[in-house]
């Protein structure tokens, strides 16, 4: 695949909003999908938010006129929309929550069953961590360690100064290093 | 767990999407491209294309040549193909056969609430049997609404096999259809009606038949009416007529006008 920058894209999705969305849900949807792994209760639910991630992002972009579309940040405009439906997916599954929400219906093609639990049960293991962080400190975390963005975006999603995020991020270390320490070895 | 672990943790954490998700994306937002092909139709060949929901369009080769020109005209993204989906084939090919839909999925969502329920009754009319527009009208709960069906059964994305050519004109001429009247009766002949008798049956005033011995009346086509012994029958005008004399309407046909 050729490269990609975000500039490119802004034009394309200009010229023509159907050619282009392919390579923007390309573009975003690993990022998002790891991100929304540990904002989710399990894989089947990162899988819908990503999904219905870029429906929005679609329909709003069908919205927008062509200035709109050319000043658009995009990957912090497409994570604002991310983030919001982790956060719902999360709120409305709260009553229940799941801590082996292992998701094992996978095609059989997987290479190595063996490998794949054992990530499985990494994957487990950290959620069950962040899930300890408050709100703030774990989107801080996740957006920057997970799915590496910089401080800059990760304060324009989450709404918050980059001061405070800087501090979001430094203070949600220091609690997953007690959490850590803390779990019976 | 030193900071540094913790994060290098953290980065391995990233991970990639699974494949469903960009098809799923594309899909809902009407972009996944349909996939069609050549089949052998009641008249001819015919495209055929369909999404992952079921068939969006059929069109026979005298309509559209080429597949270049069946992908310029069909309203999303379409792909040419060898062959239907193992999952569509055998239904496709049983619905072409019957002339029937029976267990063909039909993916109608790009359509409007009304042009939808007037195909989805338009599918249940039988080969071989025809129905006014009317009728359908009625039987979606919209009995005023008979000029409208005919608009959406002209529009119908899927002709042949929802059945649309099996729809006439309540005065019981054939009327009109998208690609012709020819066409039209062609296809009513390629299932044993005879278009020219039904025209005939319609100057002579007949809008529905009685059955002497059971006292039940049905439209002319209806396989019910069809059985019974010509000797026995008896033609009406309208439905109120045939009311009047004590007659019944059909449960298969329910004829209303």
């Amino acid at each position: 695949m050729t490269t990609i920058t975000g500039e490119d894209l802004n034009h394309r999705l200009v010229e023509s909003l159907d050619d282009a969305f392919p390579d923007l849900v390309r573009m975003f949807q690993d990022g998002i999908y790891s991100g929304a792994l540990q904002l989710t209760r399990n894989p089947h639910d990162a899988q819908d938010v990503t999904q219905d991630t870029f429906v929005r992002v679609y329909r709003a972009l069908t919205r927008y006129d062509t200035s709109r579309i050319r000043g658009l940040e995009l990957r912090p405009w497409v994570w604002t929309i991310a983030l919001n439906l982790c956060r719902n997916r999360a709120r409305s599954r709260s009553r229940k929550p799941e801590v082996g929400g292992v998701d094992l219906d996978r095609p059989a093609s997987d290479p190595d069953p063996g490998a794949i639990v054992a990530d499985r049960a990494n994957l487990e293991q950290w959620r069950l961590r962040l899930s300890r962080l408050s709100e703030p400190h774990r989107n801080a975390v996740v957006l920057h360690h997970v799915v590496g963005l910089p401080h800059a975006e990760i304060a324009e999603i989450t709404g918050r100064n980059e001061s405070t995020t800087r501090s979001d991020l430094r203070r949600g270390l220091a609690e997953l290093r007690v959490i850590i320490e803390e779990e019976p070895s | 767990m030193t900071d540094d672990t913790i994060t290098q943790e953290l980065e391995r954490l990233a991970t990639v999407a699974p494949e469903a998700i960009l098809d799923g994306a594309l899909d809902a937002v009407g972009l996944l491209a349909d996939e069609f092909t050549l089949v052998d139709g009641p008249i001819g060949a015919a495209y055929v294309s369909w999404s992952s929901k079921g068939v969006t369009a059929f069109v026979p080769q005298t309509i559209v040549a080429s597949p270049q020109d069946f992908a310029a005209m069909h309203p999303r993204p379409a792909t040419y193909v060898d062959a239907p989906p193992p999952r569509l084939a055998n239904h496709l090919d049983r619905a072409l056969e019957t002339g029937k839909l029976g267990k063909l999925p039909v993916d109608l969502d790009s359509l409007g609430e009304f042009q939808r329920k007037v195909l989805e009754k338009c599918a249940e009319i039988p080969p071989g049997e025809i129905r006014p527009y009317g009728w359908i009208a009625a039987e979606i709960g919209n009995p005023g609404a008979t000029r409208a069906v005919g608009t959406a059964l002209g529009r119908n994305p899927i002709p042949i096999l929802i059945p649309c050519h099996r729809v006439v004109r309540s005065d019981g001429t054939i009327g009109k259809y998208a690609w012709g009247s020819e066409m039209k009766r062609e296809l009513l002949r390629s299932e044993g009606l005879d278009p020219k008798a039904i025209e005939a049956t319609a100057h002579r005033g007949t809008r529905v038949v009685g059955t002497e011995t059971t006292g039940i009346y049905c439209y002319p086509t209806c396989r019910h009416a069809k059985r019974s012994f010509t000797r026995y029958r008896v033609e009406f005008r309208s439905a109120a007529e045939a009311e009047g004399e004590g007659y019944r309407a059909c449960k298969v046909c329910r004829p209303a006008a």
